[in-house]
């Protein structure tokens, strides 16, 4: 009965008054060759709403008390319906924000758009930046396991090294001198009440600085921002050439956006969420905490970092990131818009993309963390049958260079692999590294007898490229 | 009075009384705000009330730990919460060096808090998380700890050994 529904829909249209108001801001017009380019910041807005509706729904059977969070937890991923796939719709969604967040704001700065008059939009998209971090950090503590406390000391412990204020603000983090009920309850209420909070607020701020200012025009080289001129220019763009941003941009804002959703949603159901680690025991000393994906690259930043440069790398460097993403729009919001005419800006985003794809790259080989579950070297490794050779392989596992040393694929990767050690050092230079230590190897004159040390020489000593091992030879 | 004058002087006054009523508005307002803002405020800031009491805590009998064996030992905190659940409890690594003489150290690595591990076969403590090494006697061996791990107070009273609980080491 279309002639009914037609009636319906006018009178709701009066009341509503979307006709009037909503329908006017949707076609807005927006300059003519926003591209492809502009897809990204709906797009965080969108995985956004994601995060608060699978994370509302989780919430309908999370419970944040230290008694049941690992339990409800468990719960959910193991036997709630369609529990996996939320909570890897949640753990998956959260990446993507944190990702698309990054894109989206290094396509604003290469394009300038944070020049006048847009810097307001800069300065709430940067304080929405911080805050995502912050869920993204909140979010892990939440399922309440093993990796999620002690990933808090470490959160607290680097918020300790603030000067003056450090050990302050790692108090009011844990809520008391320690780990305990308390932390849970405040990250579960920064999580789902302060933080969301405070994004809902500042969304609404940066969508309707979105709308007042209009979406910026893309960039040409030789024609710089002028606050005198430029309002008025952008105005007659938009009046001559601008076109209805639904449909004609906002189709593809939908369309990245329902690829970054089916990436998310398949990623969930394929991947999954991950695991939890053990219960959180803090006496249950067999620990090897990992932050989630998205922050590994700075897992891997705080182990190579020079000694003694904590401060500096985990504090200083941070806190000037963020010092010029905030002081941006204040000191270059005039002039050329074009990444042609920045080279500097060109280079500091290839500089930041590089840094944090190395240190994620050499996080996934993780090869700081010692080899605690190395195996004995069997014996078509050890090849021989010297007594000496033989004891010393077996101390090579029980002193603890196992750990951090790899002999034939056996072994961690936290200093030089040793297979060929043999061709490479003679027994002096051995004999002064096992002593005395180096940068990231400890000394081992207290631990090793004469007699130790004597067969682990010749261990090390027949560990060459195969071509011959010592009992070969001395059999030739 | 002129004609003029007269007209707007009732102007002047509903002026005047709109600033009144605007600025009594927000006065207002902003006492509300204060009033409930400050022990809002107040409770987020209960961290830094609560005290910090240090209590002694059993951890076993003298005789119950042999000489030079360093082993881990676990002991309730100071005032924990009714659902701290886990948390309640805090480990340490005790070694009797000489009869009746202990020293105890924290678990929390120096550098950003893991739980180090004590390796017997190497007499070291070990960190997973970034590499740190120690030695026998809580000195840093190798890798980015900035210090020595923390000891704990450790006193031998009525034939038990007993740690002094302290706050997670914050350095």
């Amino acid at each position: 009965m279309p002639g009914f529904l037609k009636k319906s829909w006018r009178v709701l249209d009066d009341r509503l008054g979307i006709s009037k108001n909503v329908m006017p801001i949707l076609r807005h017009r927006v300059p003519p060759r926003a591209s492809w380019w502009y897809v990204f910041g709906s797009a965080t807005l969108f995985v956004f709403i994601l995060q608060v509706v699978t994370g509302t729904v989780l919430a309908t059977i999370y419970v944040p008390s230290t008694q049941s969070a690992y339990e409800s937890m468990n719960f959910i991923t193991h036997s709630a319906f369609l529990g996996s796939l939320l909570r890897g719709l949640h753990f998956w969604g959260a990446g993507a924000m944190v990702l698309l967040i990054g894109i989206h704001s290094i396509r604003v700065y290469l394009m300038a758009a944070y020049k006048y008059p847009r810097e307001a939009n800069w300065l709430t998209g940067s304080l929405l930046m911080v805050l995502t971090l912050g869920m993204g950090f909140s979010g892990q503590l939440l399922p309440w396991d093993q990796n999620a406390i002690w990933s808090v000391i470490v959160g607290a412990e680097q918020a300790a090294k603030v000067p003056y204020i450090g050990r302050a603000l790692a108090k009011w983090i844990l809520g008391g001198p320690t780990l305990g009920g308390l932390t849970l309850s405040r990250f579960y209420a920064a999580h789902v009440f302060f933080f969301p909070g405070l994004i809902f607020v500042l969304l609404g701020v940066h969508l309707y600085l979105v709308l007042h200012h209009g979406i910026s025009e893309p960039p040409r080289a030789g024609h710089p921002v002028d606050p005198k001129t430029y309002r008025d220019s952008y105005a007659n763009l938009i009046r001559t050439k601008g076109v209805p941003f639904w449909p004609d941009a906002a189709w593809r804002d939908v369309t990245f956006s329902f690829i970054c959703v089916v990436t998310i949603f398949l990623l969930a159901l394929f991947v999954g969420p991950p695991p939890l680690s053990k219960v959180p025991d803090p006496t249950i000393i067999q620990a090897s905490p990992q932050p989630y994906w998205y922050f590994l690259w700075f897992f891997a930043l705080l182990a190579t970092a020079p000694h003694g440069g904590e401060t500096l790398f985990i504090i200083a460097t941070p806190a000037v990131y963020f010092l010029v993403m905030f002081v941006l729009p204040f000191i270059a919001n005039k002039g050329e818009r074009s990444a042609r005419r920045r080279p500097w800006a060109i280079g500091l985003v290839i500089m930041s993309v590089i840094i944090i794809g190395v240190f994620w790259w050499k996080a996934k080989l993780h090869p700081w963390v010692p080899a605690f579950d190395a195996e004995k070297l069997p014996a078509s490794v050890v090849r021989s049958n010297d007594p000496a050779v033989r004891r010393g392989a077996l101390l090579f596992n029980e002193r603890g260079c196992e750990f951090c040393h790899k002999i034939s694929g056996f072994g961690g990767e936290r200093g030089p692999e040793l297979s060929d050690v043999g061709d490479r050092l003679t027994r002096e230079q051995m004999t002064r590294f096992i002593m005395a230590g180096g940068y990231n190897m400890p000394p081992f004159a207290s631990v090793l007898s004469a007699d130790d040390m004597k067969n682990i020489l010749a261990f090390l000593s027949s560990r060459r490229v195969p071509g011959g091992s010592p009992s070969a030879r001395s059999a030739k | 009075m002129t004609q003029t004058e007269r007209k707007s002087e009732p102007s002047v006054i509903l002026q005047l009384r709109r600033d009144l009523l605007a600025g009594f508005s927000v006065l207002l307002g902003l006492a509300g705000a204060a009033l409930i803002g400050a022990p809002v405020i107040g409770f987020l800031l209960a961290p830094f009330v609560r005290g910090k009491p240090r209590v002694w805590r059993a951890v076993g009998r003298v005789d119950q730990f042999k000489i030079g064996d360093t082993v881990q030992v676990t002991f309730e905190n100071a005032n924990p919460l009714p659902w701290d659940g886990f948390l309640r409890n805090t480990s340490a690594w005790l070694r009797q060096e000489s009869q009746g003489h202990f020293v105890a150290y924290s678990i929390n690595c120096t550098h950003l808090g893991c739980p180090v591990r004590w390796e017997p076969g190497a007499q070291l403590f070990l960190c997973p998380c970034h590499g740190g090494v120690y030695s026998r006697d809580g000195q840093v061996a190798a890798g980015p700890p900035p210090r020595a791990l923390v000891q704990y107070p450790v006193r031998v009273q009525n034939g038990l050994v007993e740690i002094q609980t302290t706050p997670i080491p914050l350095v």
